[in-house]
């Protein structure tokens, strides 16, 4: 971890619109919360199933995507990702600096709008703290995944994009089986084990999920250190 | 004193070949990369400063690969030719932080000194984003000497520089060659190699094509064949009295032009008017036919 690289990778990533963005998103979920709980007011199970889908299939990898690819793509795209590159530095901690950056991200502006949305949606202590660590489960993985997508080809964010929306959204809802290879449904496992009984279903045992996510985070960010350092700037020539 | 060797190294783009089988050592002093625009110049100092690795070949600074190697930049500072700084820092801010990552021990004091040598200290406290071309340059030059390197690579530095700021860019290269630091930039101007550089190494479509000091370019640029078209007031006359020298290594006329291929440049200079007023021939318009900067690179691959 360095901290000249975080508080410049904070400045970068969040000093322009992608805060906006970001922003906008977080308040989106709150007004989605506010605008259920007045208008069709519900179960508190029937608050669980509006976080789920619209938070954990949705949102949760969109967010992901923006903040994973956002801590590094613009510098590899426009070059100046060379004022990196060209320290003493090792670029494993460059990668973990990044991603410390991209998970507060996640933190502020997804953790915690989940958070109110559960507190407001009125699901009950237990199930607002389940949601939060599901939440920040899931923002963490798609944070490393899609940062090391960025490093792994130029297509990042399309074939971040069709994974987030066909493939969390999609797939995982009508092949049963796929349901194993989704970050939603690990951090789903997670909730499920820490919510009160029956208030959210996941297919995927505690264990497992666990372990996923451990591996995607450990192995992910490792991985991405490797191929940043094997990057090599593109020439004009 | 530090010296970077490149050796039997290409490299290649999928199908294109932008290095060719080069071998160059660079020592302490000035080194001035020349060539025309894509004759790989770029690719060779992206390979020294440990950004793409040969396809073939290696490239070592003091016998040690660049390539994945971050502490070579301990000693090495590159300025490349892409523009490209994090535009929402102040310039002060982004020299500072390159202090930061060198690990050094006063990062405040460093930045002021680096600024300072490139006369930044006025415009240090606007965005990077604000500045102009030569600024951004000048910044980008602040940040890559701020460790105090013993080798400096730059691609292209003079480019978009005004007339002052290139004076002070030679003066403060100058200085750091003086210093016993190696020194390469890279530029597709001859004179503004042979202004800098003690040592210059010539690159031609991904090929080695020369080396030497200014001179030695210098004459094998101007003593090659050149090749003149004439128009006179009496071609076949001229002609005739122009082959008759040894300096003329070939005359021809075609279609009422007259081409004249000068062994040497210099002594045609003097020959050429002397046989037509010895001949009593006017002469109309001398055009040289290949002055391109390309034809005189090409013509030193050839060779």
């Amino acid at each position: 971890m360095n901290r000249t690289i975080i508080r410049l990778t904070a400045q970068g990533m969040l000093g322009g619109r992608r805060l906006w963005l970001l922003g906008a998103l977080a308040a989106l979920i709150l007004v989605i919360a506010v605008a259920t709980r007045l208008l069709a007011p519900g179960s508190p199970a029937d608050g669980a199933t509006v976080l789920r889908t619209i938070v954990f299939s949705t949102f949760l990898p969109l967010f992901g995507l923006i903040v994973g690819t956002g801590a590094i793509a613009p510098e590899i795209d426009d070059g100046s990702v060379v004022h990196l590159l060209a320290k003493p530095v090792s670029r494993h901690t460059i990668v973990q600096s990044k991603l410390v950056v991209a998970v507060g991200a996640v933190v502020a502006l997804a953790v915690l709008p989940t958070v109110l949305a559960a507190v407001i949606l009125g699901t009950g202590a237990q199930t607002v703290l389940a949601f939060g660590v599901g939440a920040l489960a899931a923002g963490a993985v798609y944070a490393v995944l899609f940062l090391l997508l960025t490093l792994l080809t130029r297509h990042a964010v399309i074939i971040g994009l069709v994974y987030a929306l066909i493939w969390e959204s999609l797939v995982g809802s009508f092949v049963p089986g796929a349901r194993n290879l989704s970050i939603q449904q690990w951090a789903l496992s997670i909730t499920d084990a820490i919510a009160p009984a029956g208030v959210v279903a996941a297919d995927v045992g505690l264990g497992l999920a666990c372990g996923l996510i451990v591996a995607v985070l450990v192995v992910g960010t490792w991985y991405a250190g490797n191929r940043l350092a094997a990057l090599t700037l593109a020439t004009e020539d | 004193m530090a010296t970077l060797r490149i050796e039997e190294c290409s490299r290649w783009f999928g199908n294109v070949v932008a290095v060719n089988d080069v071998s160059m050592s660079i020592g302490p002093g000035i080194t001035g990369l020349l060539g025309p625009n894509g004759a790989g110049k770029s690719t060779l100092i992206n390979m020294l400063a440990g950004f793409l690795p040969p396809s073939a070949g290696t490239v070592t600074l003091d016998g040690t690969a660049t390539w994945k190697n971050p502490e070579a930049y301990r000693v090495l500072g590159i300025v490349t030719e892409r523009e490209a700084t994090y535009d929402y820092l102040t310039g002060r801010q982004l020299v500072v932080a390159s202090a930061e990552l060198h690990g050094l021990d006063d990062p405040g004091a460093a930045a002021r000194r680096a600024l300072e040598t490139v006369a930044m200290q006025d415009a240090q406290d606007r965005k990077v984003g604000e500045y102009s071309k030569g600024m951004k340059q000048r910044v980008k030059m602040a940040s890559a000497l701020v460790h105090d390197p013993t080798v400096l690579l730059l691609d292209e530095p003079f480019n978009g520089m005004d007339p002052r700021q290139r004076l002070h860019l030679i003066e403060l290269l100058r200085r750091m060659g003086a210093e016993g630091r190696t020194v390469l930039f890279s530029s597709h101007i001859l004179e503004e190699v042979e202004q800098l550089a003690h040592q210059i190494e010539v690159v031609v479509a991904g090929r080695y094509a020369a080396s030497g000091d200014y001179r030695e370019i210098r004459r094998l640029m101007t003593d090659r064949p050149h090749q003149y078209t004439v128009v006179s007031s009496d071609d076949r006359v001229l002609a005739s009295a122009l082959v008759a020298d040894p300096s003329t290594a070939g005359v021809s006329l075609e279609d009422g032009v007259l081409r004249v291929q000068a062994r040497e440049f210099l002594r045609f200079a003097e020959l050429l008017p002397r046989v037509a007023r010895d001949a009593d021939v006017r002469l109309f318009e001398v055009s040289p036919a290949d002055e391109s900067l390309e034809s005189v690179f090409s013509y030193l691959v050839e060779n």
